[in-house]
């Protein structure tokens, strides 16, 4: 891997990923091996929008490696509350830090970002943009769970505004993935990202469906994401869509037994709890899975600029 | 140049015009070129004069500034058809076309109301040029119609 800072998962490359998944198997393996490697790193957390699990396994994963973090903090008790830009808070953060991890409501803040900064600068999240660490964890788990080759995914949900989706989408095109994408009419995949994975020659693995049942059977994992209230202009509505893409134990008796449900959480009944104690469901696996992984990924980032020996 | 436009828009002795822009287009060809005459440029704007090649052409003349190749590559995006003529002495010493420039910076505005660029940040609006429109290389928003409306003016 060679970036400086990590904006997309189109920056990625099949090598690319899988010199993280593969860093982040040998961390979880025996995670005692790196306690002290990055002693006295510091990483500075940018969150400028709420934040649990992205939030705090960067964290973790920091202080796991034997090193720190410094926090600005809520939006409400920072100088951004004064008015000051984000380019002005990355330029004094990156002072502080040996490298910055940045959550924004807009779309590319994160590349924008990156253009005043010299230290690494991860996208946690920009708007309804791109979200990669997210992916190199549900990657893991695919891998885990059911390996990444002749792997036939459903991405189901809001896929218009759901930054993990578009992330996902976008890197599984190194493996050669079916992808089938099942969402409301008004929640399909911008034309932005079907654009790029078509650019990515994988037009032909791609299919958009209403209904989760015609593809259900052919999948290997079904990754869930929650159809937000705010983005259906009534209750009704909202309640009659959103209806349609939750599933519980019923609905997967059409699926193969050993379909992986997946999702970046946090769900709120998308996903029926009495899915969670069987074999299906891999999302809380999934977010633990965000700490071995962000550890290799600044493992990689602080140990050599992101070089590894080619 | 042909004689039915000489007609209407004066010769320049020294400078630049653009010819065969799609008619109507020609306030948007200075905008992009940021000539608003406030450095006390001599512009001549024809529009909608006609022409053999477009039924209607707009035609902008600019004395005493050539235009680099740079400078008027951007203008593929509204008028791909324009051809450039660098005027010295009543006589054309150059003439060519605009090419398609990769990326077009600090002229377009992102339509896209969540883009970066659009949240009173000290960043300059860029947009890759693809081949049937333009992408935002912030938000990676797409734009392929109506490009003219997002002149930055």
């Amino acid at each position: 891997m060679r970036h400086d800072h990590l904006i997309t998962s189109k920056q990625l490359s099949r090598a690319d990923v899988e010199t993280v998944l593969d860093r982040a198997a040998e961390i979880d393996a025996d995670p005692s091996a790196v306690a002290d490697r990055h002693a006295g790193s510091l990483l500075g957390l940018l969150f400028f929008e709420p934040s649990t699990r992205t939030k705090m396994s960067f964290e973790a994963a920091m202080k796991r490696l034997g090193g720190d973090v410094v926090d600005m903090g809520s939006v409400e008790s920072s100088s951004v509350k004064k008015g000051e830009t984000l380019a002005d808070t990355v330029r004094v953060i990156e002072g502080y830090a040996d490298a910055l991890v940045l959550r924004h409501p807009k779309q590319g803040a994160a590349t924008m970002a990156s253009e005043f900064v010299d230290v690494p600068l991860l996208n946690a999240g920009d708007g309804a943009g791109h979200h990669p660490t997210q992916t190199l964890l549900d990657l893991y788990t695919i891998r885990e769970n059911a390996g990444l080759e002749d792997l036939t995914v459903g991405i189901m949900g809001d896929l218009k505004y759901g930054r993990t989706v578009h992330s996902l989408a976008h890197a599984l095109t190194n493996f050669d993935a079916r992808q089938h994408f099942v969402s409301p009419e008004s929640l399909r995949l911008p034309r932005e990202v079907v654009y790029d994975l078509h650019q990515a020659g994988n037009g032909a693995g791609i299919r958009e469906h209403e209904s989760l049942e015609e593809v259900l059977p052919s999948l290997d994992v079904l990754y869930v994401t929650r159809i937000q209230r705010e983005r259906f202009p009534d209750e009704n509505e909202y309640q009659k869509v959103a209806g349609e893409y939750q599933i519980d134990l019923e609905t997967l008796e059409a699926a193969d037994d050993d379909l992986t449900v997946m999702h970046p959480l946090p769900r709120v009944d998308e996903i029926a709890p009495e899915i969670d104690d069987t074999e299906y469901a891999a999302y809380f696996e999934q977010a633990h899975n965000g700490v071995p992984v962000r550890m290799a990924l600044l493992d990689l980032l602080l140990s050599n600029g992101g070089e590894t020996d080619e | 140049m042909s004689d039915d436009h000489q007609l209407r828009v004066s010769k320049i002795k020294s400078g630049t015009v653009i010819d065969h822009v799609v008619g109507g287009q020609a306030l948007n060809v200075l905008a992009i070129l940021g000539i608003d005459g406030k450095e006390g440029e001599e512009v001549s704007v024809g529009i909608n004069v006609p022409s053999d090649r477009l039924a209607r052409k707009d035609i902008v003349k600019v004395e005493g500034r050539e235009l680099s190749q740079d400078e008027v590559d951007v203008l593929s995006l509204i008028a791909p058809d324009a051809t450039i003529n660098i005027v010295r002495d009543y006589d054309v010493v150059e003439k060519h076309r605009v090419d398609s420039p990769d990326v077009v910076e600090d002229v377009l505005s992102c339509p896209n109301p969540d883009c970066i660029t659009a949240a009173g940040e000290p960043v300059t609006s860029r947009f890759e040029v693809l081949e049937d429109g333009v992408r935002c290389s912030y938000c990676g928003t797409i734009v392929r119609e109506s490009i003219a409306d997002l002149i930055d003016t």
